[in-house]
């Protein structure tokens, strides 16, 4: 690295630690913006107005904070697991998100934003969805606060994520099956911004993960940041001490931004973030955005992608539905300039197995995601013997049922290990 | 439609084009996704559809069309397939003879920002594309575009909505080179809409603050449509309809001579 470059990197990571990012423009140092149709712009300049209005306002944060511990089930609890840590030769905590309503961080958010929605007047909200959690959460929270929702769901993930489909439908949400593009959570997010465009005003677009236009990202961290806050407290009472490490998983990157986020300025505290490597490091084989992608503009945001020479977005793989997707969040990408946090991937198949180590080891059925934060854990751990890890445990795995029955299921019944 | 000669601006061609027709009722801006729905057609249905439009737009394909309705998001996709790309395009455009109207690229940021501004502006004045329209690129984000084609006189279309704030308005037409891109309706493109009175309204505010021409687009595909608009914009952008046409092997020139209002 050249000077320049240090004293850039150096100048970034102070600025993130001042909490100076997003700036006005949207931007976390280079990344981030707002890079819509024209047409969305009065309808994000309306979002935006709505934030700085209620979001931090204390009538606001009263009835969040009231439906957080009333209906979502907050505070989650932080889970010494000695039998992971026997194994891996660390003091493991997980901070249990699969825990909260409907099985997953997305709830956090979802609640958030219905309750924004409310307020901001909307008469209907539409979302996408991946793995489904999001698609879950954003049809309960319509339900909770009396939104009629519409639920944007690529086939491809509609089929490998089948209980959540029905999950969504008798929360009251239509369902509407993707079949354009790669019929995964980035056509979703597509078929959801048109959705928006023919009725900016009246539709609330209530977006899943920390990407997407400004102030999307920010609305996300803030309303995820939960998780660290929480986390971090209860760590700081249970161990007296903040953890060596904190990991979790990064697909658009919500539940980690939130993990992440109140840990920033703990220099002490070393921040890994992973990825989904899916088959391995080919182009189209893996969802490993920060570790494998180029700077680029995707779906409102300027943050890194997976794409080809021409600028095209490649389509991605990965076993877990909720880390597919070819980009994210602008602030990991900031994160990953700045030096603050390191980004890694594992693989499907370590993934399958920490799956199945978190079952025997701690009676815990993680989903498929957060499995890839257990298998990124335990790498770090084997290098760095006897410390303390937190690790976000975003999401319970029931919902990934269909792929672990054709995969470690399928193993058991063989009676192969 | 012949090119007015002797314009040195690439960008100033471009208005004085939609102008020369506009005498006649609203100028005929015709988009085509590049290489669809084949790509050795490319330079033929490019020459007819130029020589019967005023200004033609060629769609740069790209894997997520987020503004764009099933017509062109299907073409988009068809035409990466055949392996359709930007620097493709661009080589096409600088090997063929010149078409008699100017012309603009259509792309999403993209693949224009993995281009490079420097040598896409280069590139495109070489393969003489008078101004670029960026759908997802916003003029408040779109100054260092804007300015690298500038410095070749090439113009970067700024769009306006019914939903733009007086405000804003003013300072979209104020960036915008070549026309103003007036979006007729609240949507992604290709849908069949009738033309409301409060969109003629709304077209004369564009109108009224901007200094370049403004062509309305989004959903236009008869001459009803183009009748109705006579008199309250100087063009009309007809994108999914012509696709269509495009796509059903029929002839785009005499498809766009009759959306002309009939003449004495």
């Amino acid at each position: 690295m050249t000077a320049t470059g240090a004293a850039a990197r150096a100048q970034l990571l102070a600025d993130a630690i001042a909490g100076k990012f997003p700036d006005e423009g949207g931007r976390y140092g280079p990344f981030g913006g707002r890079y819509v149709p024209e047409t969305l712009i009065p309808a994000i300049e309306r979002l935006e107005a709505g934030l700085r209005e209620h979001l931090h306002a204390a009538d606001f944060q009263r009835e969040l904070a009231d439906e957080l511990r009333s209906w979502v089930g907050r505070p989650t609890a932080l889970t010494h697991a000695p039998r992971l840590g026997a194994r891996w030769g660390a003091d493991v905590w997980l901070k249990r998100e699969d825990l909260a309503h409907t099985g997953a961080h997305k709830i956090n958010n979802a609640i958030g934003q219905a309750l924004l929605a409310k307020r901001l007047g909307a008469r209907r909200v539409v979302a996408e969805t991946g793995a489904g959690q999001h698609g879950v959460a954003s049809a309960a929270a319509c339900a909770r606060v009396g939104l009629p929702c519409t639920v944007y769901m690529g086939a491809v993930d509609m089929e490998r994520q089948a209980p959540n489909v029905g999950r969504m439908r008798l929360l009251g949400a239509e369902v509407v099956a993707v079949t354009t593009g790669d019929r995964t959570l980035r056509a979703a997010v597509d078929e959801a911004l048109r959705d928006w465009v023919t009725d900016p005003l009246g539709t609330y677009y209530l977006l899943g993960s920390a990407i997407g236009p400004h102030p999307y990202p920010y609305l996300v961290r803030e309303l995820q940041t939960v998780i660290g806050r929480e986390a971090r407290a209860q760590l700081l009472e249970r161990a007296g001490a903040l953890p060596d490490a904190l990991i979790a998983c990064v697909g658009g990157g919500s539940n980690s931004i939130g993990l992440f986020h109140p840990f920033i300025a703990d220099a002490a505290v070393e921040i890994l973030g992973i990825e989904a490597g899916g088959r391995g490091p080919a182009l189209g084989e893996n969802s490993a955005t920060l570790a494998l992608g180029r700077p680029g503009v995707l779906q409102g945001t300027y943050s890194l992608l997976l794409q080809d020479e021409h600028g095209q977005i490649q389509e991605t793989h990965s076993v877990s539905a909720g880390l597919d997707y070819p980009g994210v969040g602008p602030e990991h990408a900031l994160l990953q300039a700045a030096g603050r946090v390191s980004y890694e991937a594992v693989s499907d198949t370590e993934a399958l197995a920490a799956v199945q180590e978190c079952c025997e080891a701690e009676g815990i059925l993680p989903a498929l995601e957060s499995a890839h934060a257990l298998a990124g854990a335990r790498r770090w751990a084997q290098a760095h013997p006897g410390k303390r890890i937190l690790i976000g445990l975003s999401g319970r795995g029931d919902k990934d049922m269909p792929t672990l029955q054709s995969t470690l299921i399928v193993q058991l019944e063989a009676g192969r290990p | 439609m012949t090119a007015p000669a002797n314009v040195p601006v690439a960008h100033e061609r471009i208005g004085a084009a939609i102008r020369a027709a506009a005498a006649h009722g609203p100028a005929l801006v015709a988009f085509m996704t590049a290489g669809f729905p084949r790509r050795e057609q490319f330079r033929v249905q490019l020459a007819a559809v130029a020589d019967a439009a005023d200004v033609v737009e060629i769609g740069v394909p790209f894997t997520d069309p987020m503004a764009d309705g099933v017509t062109i998001q299907r073409s988009s996709r068809e035409a990466l397939a055949q392996g359709v790309t930007l620097a493709w395009i661009l080589d096409e455009l600088a090997a063929m003879p010149p078409v008699p109207a100017p012309l603009l690229l259509m792309s999403y940021l993209n693949p224009l920002l993995s281009y490079g501004y420097a040598a896409l502006a280069a590139a495109a004045e070489r393969a003489r594309v008078a101004g670029f329209i960026v759908p997802d690129l916003p003029f408040d984000e779109g100054g260092e575009l804007a300015a690298a084609l500038e410095a070749r006189g090439i113009a970067l279309v700024q769009m306006a909505t019914p939903v733009t704030t007086r405000e804003r308005l003013a300072k979209v037409c104020g960036a915008s080179r070549g026309f103003v891109y007036a979006v007729t309706m609240t949507g992604t493109t290709g849908r069949n809409v009738a033309v409301p009175d409060d969109v003629l309204a709304y077209l004369g505010r564009v109108r009224a603050v901007s200094r370049v021409p403004v062509c309305a687009g989004f959903g236009i595909r008869s001459r009803e449509q183009v009748e109705r608009l006579a008199g309250h914009v100087d063009g009309v952008v007809v994108g999914s309809a012509l696709v269509e046409v495009l796509e059903r092997g029929e002839d785009p020139a005499a498809w766009l001579r009759a959306l002309r209002p009939t003449r004495a």
